[in-house]
């Protein structure tokens, strides 16, 4: 594999209402089936530049450029992006009423392949196993999406959507916010499992804590403050993260 | 069934040459407008006994007597409309259109929603065959043996004139309002059904199996009986298009729910859009019967309408689920009433609307709890979804409470399709005509899952149509 999956250079990006920069010059590669986490305080871009990265219309883009698989992705629209195989697991997940869970991921399985009509048999049963592997009860399935789900249940929601869909390139916005210790086991199990079963399959895994990374283990790991990546390296850089906090990249000169 | 047995059986031949010449039968020429003569002659032709000729011309009267609703939509061209259409036999270029005749949309429509060649014909106005005739012979033959009547309005006054008679104008009398009165006058097509003691119906009654030319008559009266501990569902209507160049349509459906019945009235209309929809729908419910009104208003320029539940017997019950949908100049005027007249009575009302271009719909009800209603409860909930910036919803709810011991609720929201909806539906590879129409859809779900499957489905399609059209 000579290039990389994803390709993110100068990336500079503001908010499309009032022309706030948030994104500053940001650089980043991830292979397929690498596991990337990037890590950073509050206000630091981070969420951002997984929306972005998803095509958000409240943000919009300056500078830079970003190839996803050698093409430009920035040119794509949000669905087109998703359909190449993007996924974003939301850190505040929307609550669509009157639509059940299986229904919502019926048609976007089913969007992901137009010419061929998904076997409902197929769906049912793929859907039930992947409920299992992330130990929902499968009447889930009949909820309305994240209507009155709590916290816990709508991040499982997100990850169950990422199984059914089967992304080559999974970006987790804070996943971990709001989790307590036993549903971050589940999740982070969840994704491990997904991840040994798509090898390919690569991960930008974006936290504010490094306690998601004592149970998914990075490849690399990223820091990233006010709007760029500061520090770049393997999972040792979690564990410098944890001594000396956020404080030290502020004032350091441009990275690594 | 040959051909031409099919479309005599129809009675189509009135309308090809204009009317029957039997014997003892006069010859006349139908005229626009409305005047006591045309009522005459409606009757006449009808064969109607004296007291219907009486009952008809009094409530003329009556409709002559009554100004024009100033509330409600706009009513203000309807002047005109009321003097030029037809109030009985139609002219004969009007029944003999051709399929060429109809809009292109119309035919494009049909084809989308998949509707079968013969039912475009049928709904189109131009067919005279139709393939679920032989659907409705075997259950005719079905419901005969339980003793269900299902017949034409008029075959329900020549054939049972002593129930009819009983039961006829008690529900909505001519006086109620203009409309009623004007329908009192010169009604023509509707059904009168009569469901026996303790029978229950499977299979939904569909205002479709009455093969009858008048069936899309601007003048419809329904009349059904449901006797006591008897069980069945009526459906009203389909959700295609149905092109018409009717201006006006003004219906009277009457309902009698006895004791321990359990009855619901499906309505969907998919009028198109230059019509004048005006209808009075009012169902009497007595002790521990259950009344459902399911109504989808989709269609029309302006609708009125407000089915009613009068629960006049101990714990009765009655419910209105109703769909609007108002899209580009269209204004639907819908809601319910619910008039508690005994103790522990209980109602539910729930409206979703949506409105679309410059579409208006509004939500107008009535919970009335009368005193010595003990105990009564009532519970009100109107949804709008606004899915553009010149798109308009209202809300006027009538509440009037005299008991004490009653308990009313009502809540109210509007809200648009928000754009982190549809991002996160897009997100996940949806189009945006996907998404809008999912979300569009997960809005109307607690009363579309109420629909019998085909409607559903149908609804569904016909939403992803109308999506494609403002995203596009």
């Amino acid at each position: 594999m000579s290039e990389p999956l994803l390709k993110i250079s100068n990336l500079h990006a503001e908010v499309a209402e009032d022309g706030t920069e948030i994104l500053k010059g940001v650089d980043l590669e991830v292979n397929a089936g690498e596991m990337h986490a990037v890590m950073g305080p509050n206000g630091s871009g981070k969420s951002t530049l997984a929306k972005v990265l998803s095509g958000h219309p409240g943000y919009e883009v300056t500078q830079g450029e970003v190839l996803y698989r050698g093409e430009n992705l920035l040119e794509l629209e949000v669905d087109e992006r998703a359909r190449e195989g993007i996924f974003l697991a939301f850190q505040y997940p929307v609550d669509i009423p009157g639509v059940s869970i299986a229904n919502f991921m019926r048609t976007a399985v089913q969007s992901r392949s137009p010419d061929e009509e998904v076997d409902i048999f197929d769906f049912q049963e793929a859907l039930v196993e992947r409920m299992q592997l992330l130990e929902m009860d499968p009447s889930f399935a009949a909820r309305s999406v994240n209507d009155g789900f709590s916290g816990g249940e709508k991040k499982r929601n997100e990850i169950l959507q990422m199984a059914m869909l089967e992304p080559a390139l999974a970006i987790m916005d804070e996943t971990d916010s709001g989790l307590d210790i036993d549903a971050l086991k589940i999740v982070s199990s969840g994704v491990n499992k997904l991840k040994t079963e798509r090898p390919d399959m690569a991960v930008l895994l974006i936290t504010h804590y490094q306690r998601i990374l004592n149970y998914i283990q990075p490849d690399r790991v990223h820091v990233m403050v006010a709007g760029r990546i500061v520090r770049s390296g393997g999972p040792e850089v979690a564990a410098e993260l944890e001594e000396k906090g956020y404080e030290t990249w502020r004032t350091e000169p441009v990275p690594v | 069934m040959p051909a031409n047995e099919t479309v005599q059986g129809l009675g189509l031949e009135e309308y090809k040459y204009g009317f029957i010449t039997d014997e003892g039968k006069p010859v006349f020429k139908s005229e626009p407008g409305l005047s006591e003569a045309i009522v005459r002659q409606i009757s006449m032709h009808k064969d109607e006994p004296e007291w219907m000729l009486e009952f008809r011309l009094k409530a003329l009267e009556i409709y002559y007597s009554k100004p024009m609703p100033n509330w409600g939509g706009d009513l203000s061209r309807l002047n005109d409309t009321l003097d030029e259409i037809y109030y009985y036999l139609r002219p004969q270029d009007h029944m003999e259109r051709s399929w060429d005749d109809v809009p292109q949309e119309i035919k494009d429509t049909f084809e989308k929603l998949g509707i079968p060649e013969a039912e475009r014909k049928v709904l189109a106005g131009v067919g005279a065959q139709y393939e679920s005739e032989m659907v409705y012979h075997s259950l005719k033959k079905e419901w005969e043996d339980k003793g269900i009547i299902f017949e034409s309005i008029e075959d329900g006054l020549r054939k049972y004139p002593e129930l009819f008679r009983e039961h006829f104008s008690t529900i909505v009398p001519p006086g109620d309002n203009k409309f009623a009165a004007l329908n009192s006058a010169v009604w023509s097509g509707g059904s009168f059904v009569y469901i026996p003691k303790g029978v229950k119906v499977n299979t939904p009654l569909q205002a479709y199996f009455r093969v009858n030319a008048e069936k899309m008559g601007q003048f419809e009266r329904t009349l059904i009986i449901v006797d006591e501990g008897a069980e069945a569902q009526y459906i009203e209507g389909c959700t295609a298009p149905v092109y018409t160049t009717d201006s006006f349509h003004s219906g009277v459906i009457e309902i009698v729910v006895k004791p321990n019945a359990r009855f619901r009235y499906v309505t969907i209309q998919n009028w198109s859009s230059n019509m004048y929809n005006l209808v009075t729908q009012r169902a009497m419910v007595h002790e521990h019967a259950t009344m459902e009104w399911l109504d989808g208003n989709l269609g029309s320029k302006l609708t009125m309408k407000y089915p009613s539940c009068y629960l006049v017997g101990e714990g009765a019950h009655g419910e209105i689920l109703s769909i609007a949908y108002a899209g580009d100049g269209q204004h639907q005027d819908t809601g319910g009433k619910v008039v508690h007249a005994a103790p522990h009575t209980t109602s539910q009302i729930l409206s979703k609307s949506i409105s679309k271009g410059t579409g208006r719909s509004t939500y107008r009800g009535l919970c009335k709890i009368y005193d010595g209603a003990e105990g009564a409860k009532s519970n009100v909930e109107c949804d709008a979804l606004l899915l553009n910036e010149t798109s308009r919803t209202d809300t006027f709810p009538y509440i009037e409470i005299e008991e004490q011991t009653a308990s009313v609720g009502h809540e109210a929201s509007v809200s648009k399709i928000g754009a982190e909806q549809l991002f996160y539906l897009m997100s996940r590879g949806l189009s945006e005509v996907e998404a809008a129409a999912m979300i569009v859809r997960g809005f109307i779900e607690p009363i579309a899952k109420q629909l019998p499957l085909e409607y559903a489905v149908e609804l569904n399609r016909l939403i992803e149509l109308e999506m494609e059209g403002s995203v596009g």
